[in-house]
């Protein structure tokens, strides 16, 4: 595996693996061990052309504590902003010798050309392009879902996971679908209709307009955000309307199973498709999330930048047993 | 000098013709004494010179991307004799002054006939009506008006332009999208566009103005013609039109027949076009209309850009594609090896019935007295796409490295050979 | 392939590194074992468990793992974590004792060296390992060695224990797989 583009680069052992792995790196993150010479030497460039300070910064974290050097490039005050294509970008991080790229880009496939274009030789990450896909959420998502409601280890299978919201906008939903499916879980997705993609048919998820209809029988819900401009591109008629009815409460968390959790990809509004008192409750795993996205990045990042010698060169490594 | 006898070459019925050309023409026999330019055709056809109805030729204003130059070296070398311009160019070509530019940038190059089609909207911005009279009685002669890469989407401005042209023949061709529909929309609306994370542009915003114009066509009694159909549901509404005796003609582009959406999984923007790539039953449905006649013509909507318009993320990336060069070898690929059709009737789609619409005299038969607008191909040849070979200035091709059947070995123009293909790769600029 | 130590000759080797270890520190005061995965962690427990019979106690075991501080990440595909588990009282102070099955360029012990350092201080390391097969490319030593099998670079060395291969012994083959 030298990229992380999408889920679908992932089989279901190596999604595995990832889990593994970062279970093992958070373990000893808890104990003494805070930063590991792993990817001392070796520069991981943040590509930021759209805002999110927290997925930059869980990146950043894990890449330090991988002792990897780490360049913030971001879009705001940069060339990036005043026009500079795509490609002139790759070629700058080229010469800079990046040994890994992680992109955030408001173009759905931007990462895929930044890989295929041969534009440059070190890994690229997808921390979410567009309204495509975002896969180390679904990882971190996997990896908290598994720490509750699994042992900690294997797959997901028997699990029964809600997504509900702006399933047609979130590239969190896609990333969740394709992996929690991967592992066994089943998938139901919540949201109007005008929220869903045509399509959606082919993802092999259940389908629901109907959020009091699935809570009762979820093991974890997990949030999507919704964005106020959606209200004004007609997709539902007002925030009041779209609350009511996929917003959630205490009322319906109360409803659910007895270790359901709550889950969301933040940032939230809290108002609108959650309330603050139900992502403040007991069943909340929101904080953790973000921790556990730290080790599923450094999962990520050894696992992408181990190895890569040998399919940069052709010359033969002698190997000590 | 420019007199010609081509012999052994076969017709697109298959049978032995030989032709005579002098003077521009074709003619019964040479004059007596002539010494005319022995052309032996034998494993050749020979075909009337292709027409095409759709071609971007961004000359003036993006001459980056082509000139009328450039492109009328790209459509001899894909066996055509006459193209027509479309209008969104920089300025547009709404006035006498800019189409009579670009027909005269045609004749100067001498290359083939070049047709420009004027806009049917001031500034294609759909509002007010050009002056399509101003622009037929220019040197120009326009007959056909668009506003292509724009729908007249106003319902009263299309049915007012309809009227309007009614006074010299004139044509309407319609790009059938509804812009609310589409807004933003970067591939077709499906399984693939749902995975992909792309706008999706539903055949529906399509469906519906081919619906509505062909309605509007029938209630004030005019001509009109679709440009570019891609859904099965817009070949559907075409046949029950055409059913009811509406005078609305419609073409196809030979990607639209050949690739489909799942193109767009690789996320280069070379599959990127306006219209978008459809489904695997849009093209059969659009395999049959053409064979069935539903689809009267085969047009390319060849749409050179710049790499740096390609070069990008998809959503950043300009929609279009270059045609001129691969269309035969791709229609027939699509339409003949596979069976839906003789060569013959290719020809009628490709030369034929595109000069009956656009009223091309010279075009579209090889006959007695006509003008020698001929082509001979290889059809038991093939030929490997190689962008950088292509004579368009761009090279934003969607078959390359593809092998295709059917080479262009010679094209005559008014009895001037402008182009030979005198290698093994495609071609040589005349 | 031939079979350079039996399972009964294993086990007295490892008998012999019990009793040098208890030599070298006077005792089992102090003592922490730290096996390598994966054999080494399987030897450190049968190490600990010769010293447990011997002394009539019970010295704290663990393993550690070393995936992170490999200095050949580059040249091999990832590997998969092996778990580390340090004894509740940590190393701090203690005569930490590192178990690995076959000493060779001495890189794993450079990089477990490495990884000790993130956990701890120790009054001092030393190194035990069941075969060293020599071709050092660091300057480190072993404390306490089961065998001493010179070897060609072209060969490979094995350690096969019950625990996880069925049986125990040390193997040696050619390139060729002889």
């Amino acid at each position: 595996m030298k990229h992380l583009l999408s889920i679908n680069d992932l089989s279901k052992a190596e999604a595995i693996n990832v889990l593994d792995t970062a279970a093992e790196l958070s373990r000893l993150s808890e104990g003494t061990v805070k930063k590991f010479p792993t990817l001392r030497g070796r520069t991981v460039v943040n590509l930021f052309f759209e805002d999110s300070t927290r997925t930059r910064i869980s990146f950043e974290a894990a890449a330090k504590r991988l002792s990897a050097d780490v360049i913030n490039f971001s879009a705001k005050g940069s060339s990036l902003s005043k026009g500079e294509s795509l490609k002139d970008t790759a070629l700058t991080l080229q010469a800079m010798g990046a040994d890994a790229v992680v992109i955030r880009h408001g173009a759905s496939g931007a990462p895929h050309q930044l890989a295929r274009q041969q534009w440059m030789t070190g890994s690229v990450i997808n921390a979410g392009d567009g309204t495509h896909e975002h896969p180390t959420q679904a990882l971190l998502d996997a990896f908290t879902l598994r720490r509750h409601l699994g042992q900690d280890a294997g797959d997901l299978q028997g699990l029964r996971v809600a997504i509900v919201g702006d399933v047609l906008h979130s590239r969190v939903a896609r990333s969740n679908v394709l992996l929690l499916q991967k592992l066994g879980a089943k998938v139901v997705l919540i949201a109007p209709p005008t929220l869903l993609p045509v399509g959606v048919a082919s993802w092999g998820a259940e389908v629901s307009y109907s959020l009091d209809a699935e809570i009762e029988s979820v093991d974890a819900i997990m949030m999507l955000r919704v964005q106020r401009e959606r209200m004004d591109d007609l997709y539902f008629p007002t925030e009041r309307e779209y609350s009511r009815n996929f917003g959630l409460n205490l009322e319906r968390i109360n409803s659910m199973k007895s270790d359901a959790i709550v889950m969301h990809p933040g940032p939230m509004n809290r108002g609108l498709e959650i309330s603050a008192d139900s992502a403040d409750s007991t069943r909340s795993v929101i904080v953790e999330q973000v921790a556990n996205g730290v080790s599923i990045r450094m999962a990520v990042l050894y696992l992408l930048l181990s190895g890569t010698a040998r399919s940069e060169s052709n010359s033969t490594i002698e190997v000590g047993v | 000098m420019n007199t010609w006898k081509i012999e052994n070459a076969k017709n697109s019925l298959g049978e032995l013709q030989q032709i005579f050309i002098s003077e521009g023409l074709v003619v019964q026999a040479l004059p007596t004494g002539s010494q005319p330019t022995v052309i032996n055709a034998e494993g050749l056809h020979i075909l009337p010179g292709f027409v095409d109805l759709h071609t971007h030729l961004r000359e003036p204003g993006r001459e980056d991307a082509e000139t009328v130059l450039t492109g009328s070296q790209a459509a001899v070398a894909g066996g055509f004799t006459a193209i027509s311009a479309m209008p969104n160019t920089l300025p547009v070509a709404d006035t006498a002054g800019v189409v009579e530019q670009v027909f005269r940038l045609g004749k100067s190059h001498g290359l083939c006939d070049v047709y420009p089609i004027g806009a049917v909207t001031i500034d294609q911005k759909g509002t007010h009506l050009a002056e399509l009279s101003a622009m037929n009685q220019s040197e120009a002669r326009v007959r056909i008006f668009s506003d292509d890469g724009h729908c007249v989407s106003d319902p009263l401005v299309m049915r007012r332009a309809l009227e309007y042209v009614k006074t010299f023949d004139g044509l309407i061709a319609q790009h059938a999208q509804d812009p609310r529909l589409t807004e933003n929309s970067q591939m077709n609306e499906g399984e693939i566009s749902a995975r992909l994370g792309l706008k999706g542009w539903p055949a529906v915003a399509e469906e519906a103005i081919i619906a509505r114009d062909v309605l509007l066509a029938e209630h004030v009694d005019s001509r009109l013609h679709i440009c570019h159909l891609t859904t099965a549901g817009g070949v559907e509404i075409v046949r029950r039109a055409k059913e009811r005796g509406i005078k609305v003609t419609a073409e196809v582009t030979p990607h639209h027949l050949l690739l489909t959406d799942e193109k767009a999984e690789s996320y280069d923007p070379v599959f990127k076009v306006n219209p978008p790539l459809r489904t695997n039953s849009d093209v059969i449905a659009l395999r049959e209309g053409l064979a069935d006649g539903t689809i009267d013509i085969i047009a390319t909507d060849h749409a050179p850009h710049p790499n740096e318009a390609k070069d990008c993320e998809w959503s950043a990336a300009a929609f279009g594609m270059v045609g001129l060069e691969t269309a035969f070898s791709i229609a027939y690929l699509t339409m003949v090896q596979s069976g839906l059709m003789t060569l013959a009737d290719l020809v009628n789609r490709m030369s034929s019935s595109p000069a009956r619409i656009g009223r091309y005299a010279g075009h579209g038969e090889i006959r007695v007295n006509s003008p020698a607008n001929v082509v001979l191909v290889d059809l038991a040849a093939t030929w490997h796409v190689e962008r950088e070979h292509l004579h368009s200035k761009s090279k934003n091709t969607p078959f390359h490295g593809m092998e295709l059947p059917g080479v262009i070995k010679k094209t005559f123009h008014n009895g001037a050979l402008v182009y030979e293909n005198l290698d093994s790769r495609g071609g040589v600029k005349k | 392939m031939s079979v350079v130590l039996n399972a009964g000759e294993i086990n007295r080797a490892l008998r012999r590194i019990s009793h040098e270890i208890l030599e070298k520190n006077h005792g089992s005061a102090d003592v922490l074992l730290l096996g390598i995965p994966t054999r080494g962690a399987f030897l450190s427990k049968r190490i600990a468990g010769d010293i447990n019979e011997i002394e009539k106690t019970s010295i704290p075991v663990g393993t550690l793992d070393i995936t992170m501080y490999r200095d050949d990440l580059r040249m091999r595909p990832p590997r998969t974590l092996l778990p580390t588990e340090i004894p509740s009282g940590g190393i701090d102070g203690k005569h930490v004792v590192l178990v690995d099955d076959v000493f060779y360029s001495g890189r794993t012990i450079r990089a477990a060296l490495d990884a000790l350092n993130e956990i701890g201080r120790p009054k001092s390391v030393q190194l035990a390992v069941l075969i060293d097969r020599g071709h050092r490319e660091l300057p480190i030593r072993a404390d306490f060695v089961g065998k001493n099998i010179p070897t060609s670079k072209d060969e490979s060395v094995k350690v096969h224990l019950a625990e996880i291969d069925g049986s125990d012994a040390v193997t040696i083959e050619g390139r060729d797989g002889k």
